[in-house]
């Protein structure tokens, strides 16, 4: 089923307001720089929005401690995939060009408030956040790294599922990614799934709801399939709080919404409840 | 790595069926999948065991009518058979949601699947979906959570699996009971990530470009076999499956027998690093 949608739900900011935030849940307005400056959380709603993944690793890795790991693992365009607006290696190499990223997830080694951990983040400036055979690469190596070095890992997932342009090999990365964390686990290792805004699809369906402990930050977007296709499919109008952090809190598959200045010290806590 | 690929005999298509046709087009392969007169999970269950015992629910809230489970006798061996079920009947699509699954159904899977790792029963799984169901009640169940917990969970179960994709393979929730030692793939049978109406309708913004998104998106057979995503192809009488039921469920059930006869003599431990390096293998290009 089509559960590749996020990417076409989210409310977009109109060019126009190049100065202005939107809040895509709340639609309240702000000055661009206000946004920023509040962490791209919304000071009316409290909607944590979306950070770059470097943006990111510099609020949970401790100062001068991450060293990114499987750099040189990008994209592969092993079907020659193009498709009305373009190619697949022309969009990929302009968003590699973009973000700077060669993957939608980076990966690195570091310490949280001291604590020795593997860290990835999802970026969803590159490409929806998708998961490619790169993204699943990455993480697959980093479940290795991790039981070798004894580290606990964390993922930051953002991303609106399975990458189509890689085919069967992108849905594939499911398996490979969840097998890898089972071993991960099975080594006596921990891993936390942070699912922020939006962690949905193939993503949402493999790694990010395989953590030993799931957690997210408010009013961020979790769901397998897209709120469209499913009104299409039940011909009902579903509920505005649907799929959101707090939904699926009270339904029983996350374990904590943590703000985005308490998530650190959240992390370094469970990590000391564990023994690492 | 390639665990018994070695044996393989490559691209084994070249079927009298395929000689004699025109070329079909990746779209052709999707509607040949998804006709209703292939056969379904019943006729397989039925050609491969006469003493086949169904059991039902996840034990939780339900049993998903979606996915099929049960315990049969399939040659020598005593199996699990886990399938997508579609429904043959207007009543039985309906209760069955067309072979869409619910989170309930692969929990009922992994449930049983745990029954035949103790008593050492192989698994056998036939698969044949759109996809997940995408319900309201599907996402309060967690449906990306059972999804993701049966990839978890089959790549580390110490029995064999024998993966068969019929007709649809419909992306996460075909490969949800799709983890295993040796993954056969019907001929015109398909299997993506995502329908080529899905793709079409978000790539070319035209849900009607569905041959082009198939085309691109590379899901026959032959496709998966070069792209190492199956293992070995089963080859369908001339016109396909529908035109001769009993020849094609003879010749998925000699192909599931002897994958099933090359895996019974593997070390449990040994299958699961087999199979992990399998997944791992998994467009791996760097
Ligand atoms: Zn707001």
């Amino acid at each position: 089923m089509s559960w590749f949608v996020a990417n076409n739900e989210k409310p977009k900011i109109p060019p126009a307001k190049a100065l202005w935030a939107i809040c895509p849940k709340c639609k309240s307005h702000m000055p661009k720089e206000e946004w920023k400056k509040n962490n791209s959380i919304c000071p009316k709603c409290n909607y944590h929005g979306r950070l770059s993944a470097r943006e990111r690793i510099s609020q949970v890795a401790d100062e001068g401690t991450f060293a990114e790991v499987f750099r040189d693992v990008s994209y592969s365009d092993h079907l020659e995939f193009h498709d009305a607006s373009g190619d697949y290696k022309s969009k990929v190499e302009a968003t590699i060009a973009k973000t700077g990223e060669r993957e939608s997830v980076v990966m690195g080694t570091c310490e949280i408030d001291g604590h020795k951990a593997m860290l990835g983040v999802m970026d969803f400036a590159f490409m929806g956040g998708s998961l490619g055979t790169g993204t699943g690469e990455r993480i697959a190596r980093a479940c290795e790294q991790a039981i070798a070095e004894r580290r606990p890992l964390v993922i930051f997932s953002a991303s609106g599922g399975a990458r189509m342009h890689e085919g069967i090999l992108s849905l594939m990365q499911m398996a490979k990614t969840s097998a890898a964390i089972g071993r991960l686990k099975a080594a006596g290792l921990p891993y936390i799934s942070v699912c922020t805004d939006p962690t949905t699809g193939g993503v949402s369906a493999s790694y990010a709801m395989l953590g030993d402990i799931n957690v997210t930050e408010p009013k961020a977007l979790i769901g397998f399939a897209g709120r469209r296709v499913i009104e299409n499919t039940i011909h009902q109008k579903l509920p505005a709080d649907f799929q959101s952090a707090e939904y699926l809190e009270k339904h029983g598959f996350i374990d904590k919404i943590v703000e985005r200045k308490d998530m650190k010290p959240f992390l370094a806590k469970m990590l000391y409840f564990w023994g690492f | 790595m390639e665990n018994g690929k070695c044996k393989m005999k490559g691209r084994s298509s070249g079927t009298a069926a395929k000689k004699a046709a025109v070329k079909l087009s990746a779209m052709d392969r999707v509607k040949l999948a998804r006709d209703a007169k292939r056969p379904h999970i019943w006729d397989f269950i039925n050609a491969f065991c006469s003493d086949f015992e169904e059991l039902h629910g996840d034990r939780l809230v339900n049993d998903d009518r979606g996915l099929v489970a049960g315990f049969g006798t399939v040659g020598d061996y005593r199996a699990l058979i886990l399938g997508h079920h579609k429904g043959a009947t207007v009543e039985e699509n309906m209760e069955a949601n067309f072979g869409m699954v619910n989170p309930d159904g692969y929990r009922k899977a992994m449930r049983l699947a745990k029954l035949a790792e103790r008593f050492h029963n192989p698994i056998v799984t036939f698969v044949d979906t759109p996809g997940a169901y995408p319900g309201k009640e599907a996402e309060e169940r967690g449906q990306a959570e059972a999804i993701a917990k049966s990839l978890e969970f089959f790549a580390g179960l110490k029995t064999p699996i024998v993966v068969v994709v019929t007709g649809e393979g419909g992306s996460g929730g075909a490969l949800a009971i799709a983890v295993g030692d040796r993954i056969l793939m019907m001929e015109n049978a398909v299997y993506s990530v995502i329908s080529p109406e899905g793709c079409a309708g978000i790539l070319w913004r035209d849900g009607k470009m569905a041959p082009a998104a198939a085309e691109a998106l590379k899901i026959t057979a032959d496709d998966l076999k070069r792209l190492g995503a199956i293992d070995e192809i089963v080859p369908e009488p001339a016109g396909g499956a529908q035109k001769n039921p009993k020849a094609a469920l003879a010749s998925v059930k000699k192909a599931v027998l002897s994958a099933l006869k090359a895996l019974a003599g593997v070390p449990a431990d040994e299958l699961v690093e087999q199979r992990y390096a399998k997944l791992r293998a998994y467009g791996n290009f760097y």
